[in-house]
């Protein structure tokens, strides 16, 4: 099993996110689905330590999160968030960033081409590149770590039909080429069924349902 | 030698008519600021009333443990005022008492050790205040900007976190903007001491009569000797501080 979770609740600012929550996560491709605010992002941020629950255990294959070393764990279990956040400077220098702070070589190009850039990216300043662009690099840059599972928080939130489009391409692209597993967070069902082999359905911090996606 | 002035309360009192000013100018301006004004002038004058005394006292006692409890009753208060204005950061007491008696020991300690004063009551108390009083607004402005842009740079540092920094790492970008903003300002101020405004010792030393030269040395040592002691205070009340905004799993604290 890739990830179990078990009788996990979690408050933020006083409010419950996730009740008593019990789900288990394999292999292959996953879409968490959901309206916002049923705790998606919050479960999602659960499998690589960004937060931690107030009760109950996140186990990744077999073990306690908590008994990972915490940055290797992240290495591990690359998360892409839902809004592009990067560093000031090139594309080059935020793909290869996660590397170099393991002391890696990181090869920009390839990481590039699998989220779906060409080698002309890598000199321009990252946070004049357009919205999708930007979302591209920070796939990128996750990438660049040669994660084991890819956590993608909204990949296509903030973007255009066509950009949408073209991203959920690349991440089908990504399924067929790279052994790792992907979680992708998403409000809309079609989409879930698209990308993912499964689907897993949460409300107001519960599972609601969960199963073979439309589209496996 | 410095001939000393002496001014009665009633040439002290006289200077009120230009608080005044200040409180009209507010109530014509409709600021709400007469309540704080007043309540300003009066704790000034008490405070700076009864700091006169203890001074006075310490200066004719000259003990030197009577200036180190001094010091550090102005640096524990002065780490209890910053704690105020730095709301944003959590247990920031600590690093600001330490980054306040880092900066006040290590600067008093070195321009004595380098010959600048010599150790006694009547140069260590208002170089020390002086020290003090400045590292105390410079930590707790530095610690108020980086509360603020930790908040605004929350999506930046957790997408830092999530490839596997450290919390230093995560936040060195944005612990070097705060810094670099809060020194910033200094060094123009230092830039251009002369040119746009005299300093107050320096205005203190030609009122009293000294020569200007004189008055412009001493004005020199105190800047140079602040440059030295802010730029102490903000790092180590930053350094120290950062960590408050993370759980030892490198995860960012929730605001609040």
């Amino acid at each position: 099993m890739l990830f179990s979770l078990e009788d996990i609740s979690y408050k933020r600012a006083g409010r419950d996110v996730l009740t008593d929550l019990t789900v288990e996560f394999t292999e292959g491709t996953t879409a968490l689905v959901g309206p916002s605010g049923a705790g998606k992002s919050t479960l999602l941020r659960l499998l690589n330590r960004l937060a931690d629950p107030d009760a109950g255990s996140v186990r990744y294959r077999g073990r306690d999160v908590r008994d990972y070393d915490v940055l290797a764990l992240r290495r591990q279990v690359a998360l892409v968030p839902q809004l592009p956040a990067l560093l000031v400077g090139t594309v080059a220098e935020n793909v290869s960033y996660g590397s170099r702070l393991c002391g890696k070589e990181c090869d920009v190009e390839a990481a590039l081409a699998l989220a779906g850039l060409d080698i002309t990216f890598s000199e321009r300043l990252a946070r004049q590149l357009s919205v999708g662009e930007q979302q591209r690099v920070m796939l990128a840059r996750a990438l660049a770590l040669k994660p084991l599972v890819l956590l993608l928080d909204e990949p296509t939130a903030a973007l255009d039909e066509r950009a949408r489009d073209a991203v959920e391409r690349t991440l089908l692209d990504l399924r067929k080429r790279l052994s790792a597993a992907l979680i992708i967070v998403t409000h809309d069902q079609a989409q879930a069924s698209r990308l993912a082999d499964r689907v897993v359905h949460l409300e107001n911090g519960c599972i609601q349902s969960q199963g073979p996606s439309a589209g496996a | 030698m410095i001939a000393a002035i002496h001014l009665s309360l009633w040439q002290v009192a006289a200077t009120l008519a230009l608080v005044a000013v200040a409180a009209l100018i507010s109530t014509w301006q409709r600021a709400e600021l007469e309540r704080d004004i007043g309540v300003a002038t009066l704790r000034s004058f008490i405070q700076l009333t009864a700091i006169g005394y203890v001074i006075k006292l310490i200066f004719d006692q000259n003990r030197l443990l009577f200036v180190i409890a001094l010091i550090a009753g102005m640096v524990v208060f002065g780490a209890l005022t910053a704690r105020r204005r730095a709301r944003g950061v959590p247990d920031a007491f600590w690093p600001l008492l330490i980054a306040l008696a880092l900066a006040g020991t290590t600067t008093l300690v070195l321009v004595v050790a380098l010959g600048v004063f010599p150790a006694r009551a009547r140069y260590l108390v208002p170089v020390g205040g002086m020290v003090i009083g400045n590292a105390m607004t410079a930590a707790a402005v530095t610690l108020n900007r980086l509360g603020d842009d930790v908040a605004d740079g929350a999506p930046e540092i957790e997408a830092t976190l999530a490839l596997g920094a450290t919390a230093s790492q995560a936040i060195r970008p944005i612990l070097r903007r705060s810094l670099r903003s809060r020194l910033i300002r200094l060094i123009d101020s230092t830039k251009t001491t002369g040119l746009i405004f005299f300093p107050g010792t320096m205005v203190g030393m030609l009122l009293a009569g000294a020569a200007p030269v004189d008055a412009v040395r001493l004005q020199l040592v105190l800047l140079y000797v602040l440059l030295g002691s802010v730029a102490i205070a903000a790092l180590t009340a930053a350094l120290l501080a950062y960590r408050n905004f993370f759980t030892p799993a490198h995860q960012l604290r929730e605001p609040g």
